[in-house]
């Protein structure tokens, strides 16, 4: 009888110790759909394949998006370039900035629809949605970041803790996760709601100048802004001169030479918001 | 009678969870005793660095290449990757990258296989394109491991920096960084070692084989093209550089000895 009182004690110790919360609450991730609109192409095959979007991802890839803390000095954040307001552009620069007052020597392009992108950049050098922020995090006149040190940083926070644990399953934080959860944030922001679309959807009408706008933009524009993510996702050279940071786009990439000053066609979705244009930002506005 | 019974119950619920404990218990010791440790053998497969048939040590000795130029060594990584075996006519394909970085004490890997006797071995200098471009890794492939490169996406298979009085890049330094995974651009190199005659290798159950592999860095620098420091002390993108260094990258390897580890 004794054996068998303390063989229980034994025993529910055991249990309780492997049934032990470590504090997170239990592992439930939410998934999400990701909705392709209506009429669209597939998104890029390879996107989520290896990351499943949920609830909890999303979330966490939002607030390191927000986090300074991912940048040297805690000055820049991935919205500081890439602001919500303006698409997720630069907004009123030429040039997007980094750490310590530095310039960078390129317009940060808004961010939307890049579930239809199989490369990342002006120049197209990233090939994968999730290693994309290793560039701005790491370059000296961005967020001057080691990865090193912004995972020592984000590791120290309790929040982070809890949100890794709901997004992966339990506590670790790695580079991995962590861009695989930025990529959660970055890849589901779609544009797919503007007057264009709710005219393609019937729910509105163009205005007889907009019609008009629309029947020149189609004979003239559509080839390489092609709808309905108003891109082709090419490289181009249209023909601007190479500017002060002798910034040779794609070439610099591909070491062709028959890439020289290409770059690529931006998206003309939420052009409105997302001035100056062009790489270097050196257009400042839509009538020029 | 009351207190009698109840006291039963207690004791009965007690002996119950006491079994049900007991159980697992057992169950557990079972299920470790049924690993298939007794079927199966392991090969371990240790790389070890050498120039001028020294091991390398960094930033310690200096090496001359076949050119006659002097330098020394600070930092030699290096990816190994999609490993194959052939045993009985069959290929044993493993999984897993591992990356070699000559500022370890120890550079191996370790593989379950079958018993038997193996005649061939197979593997990537390098990471594959389908990996390359894959998104986000982790263990060998974190990008921690500073081996890829973050503006122009891809692992740079081999790494080598030093410094030679002839370079004329600032410093004097040596830096190659040898990647690159597209079309005709792509760097890693398939490396065949021959496993018969005198490099008999055999796994046995339940015990190790260690297969020593030399990468000799004195095959580096020639056999298809000539890599004098004098002329290209740096190689930072993929490329003609790039492919030019890696068309000696075939030569690097041998077997230097194989053995059971008692």
């Amino acid at each position: 009888m004794i054996i068998s009182i303390m063989l229980f004690f034994i025993a529910s110790l055991a249990i309780i110790a492997a049934v032990r919360d470590d504090g997170y609450g239990p592992f439930k991730p939410t998934p999400i759909a990701f909705k392709i609109p209506p009429g669209w192409p597939k998104p890029v095959s390879n996107i989520f394949a290896n990351n499943k979007l949920t609830e909890e991802g999303f979330r966490l890839g939002k607030k390191l998006f927000y986090d300074g803390r991912l940048s040297k000095n805690g000055e820049v954040s991935c919205a500081s370039c890439h602001q919500q307001f303006a698409a997720f552009a630069t907004f009123d620069h030429d040039l997007s900035h980094g750490v310590s007052n530095s310039f960078t020597t390129r317009n940060a392009p808004g961010l939307f629809n890049l579930a239809w992108r199989t490369d990342m950049h002006w120049d197209g050098g990233v090939n994968h949605i999730e290693v994309q922020p290793l560039s701005p995090l790491t370059a000296p006149n961005e967020m001057g970041e080691t990865l090193d040190s912004a995972l020592y940083k984000i590791k120290k926070d309790t929040a982070y803790k809890r949100m890794f644990k709901a997004a992966f399953g339990d506590a670790v934080i790695n580079s991995q996760r962590m861009l695989k959860a930025l990529a959660q944030f970055t890849g589901t922001l779609i544009s797919a709601n503007s007057k264009y679309d709710k005219v393609k959807r019937g729910e509105a009408t163009f205005t007889p100048y907009e019609e008009k706008g629309y029947t020149v933009f189609k004979a003239k524009c559509a080839t390489c802004h092609k709808e309905p993510l108003f891109t082709d996702n090419s490289f181009r050279n249209n023909g601007l001169e190479l500017n002060r940071f002798n910034d040779i786009g794609r070439q610099r990439i591909t070491q062709l030479s028959s890439d020289s000053l290409k770059f690529r066609v931006p998206s003309l979705r939420n052009a409105q918001i997302t001035f100056p244009y062009m790489h270097d930002g050196r257009i400042y506005s839509i009538p020029r | 009678m009351i207190k009698n019974l109840f006291h039963t119950r207690i004791s009965r619920a007690i002996s119950l969870v006491t079994i049900c404990f007991c159980c697992i218990l057992i169950a557990s010791s079972f299920s470790a005793n049924n690993n298939p440790g007794n079927k199966t053998g392991t090969l371990k497969i240790s790389f070890i660095n050498t120039a001028n048939g020294k091991p390398i040590i960094l930033r310690d000795s200096l090496y001359s290449n076949y050119f006659g130029e002097t330098y020394s060594i600070s930092k030699l990584k290096y990816y190994i990757s999609n490993i194959i075996l052939s045993h009985n006519g069959k290929l044993n394909h493993m999984d897993g990258y591992y990356l070699m970085n000559a500022a370890s004490d120890e550079n191996s890997i370790e593989l379950t296989l079958e018993p038997g006797k193996y005649n061939n071995l197979q593997f990537l200098l390098g990471v594959d394109s389908i990996r390359n471009c894959s998104g986000a890794q982790t263990g060998a492939l974190d990008p921690m491991n500073d081996m890829f490169w973050t503006w122009n996406s891809g692992y740079v298979m081999f790494k080598l920096e030093g410094t030679a009085a002839v370079s004329t890049a600032d410093l004097n330094r040596i830096e190659h960084h040898v990647g690159g995974y597209k079309g005709e651009n792509n760097v890693a190199t398939k490396i065949g070692l021959d496993l018969s005659g005198k490099n008999e290798l055999e796994i046995k159950a339940g015990s190790t084989t260690e297969l020593v592999i030399e990468m000799n860095l004195d095959n580096y620098w020639h056999g298809n093209a000539a890599i004098k420091i004098a002329e290209t002390p740096v190689c930072m993108v993929t490329g003609e550089l790039a492919r030019k260094i890696a068309s000696n990258f075939k030569n690097l390897f041998s077997i230097k000895s194989i053995h059971i580890i008692p």
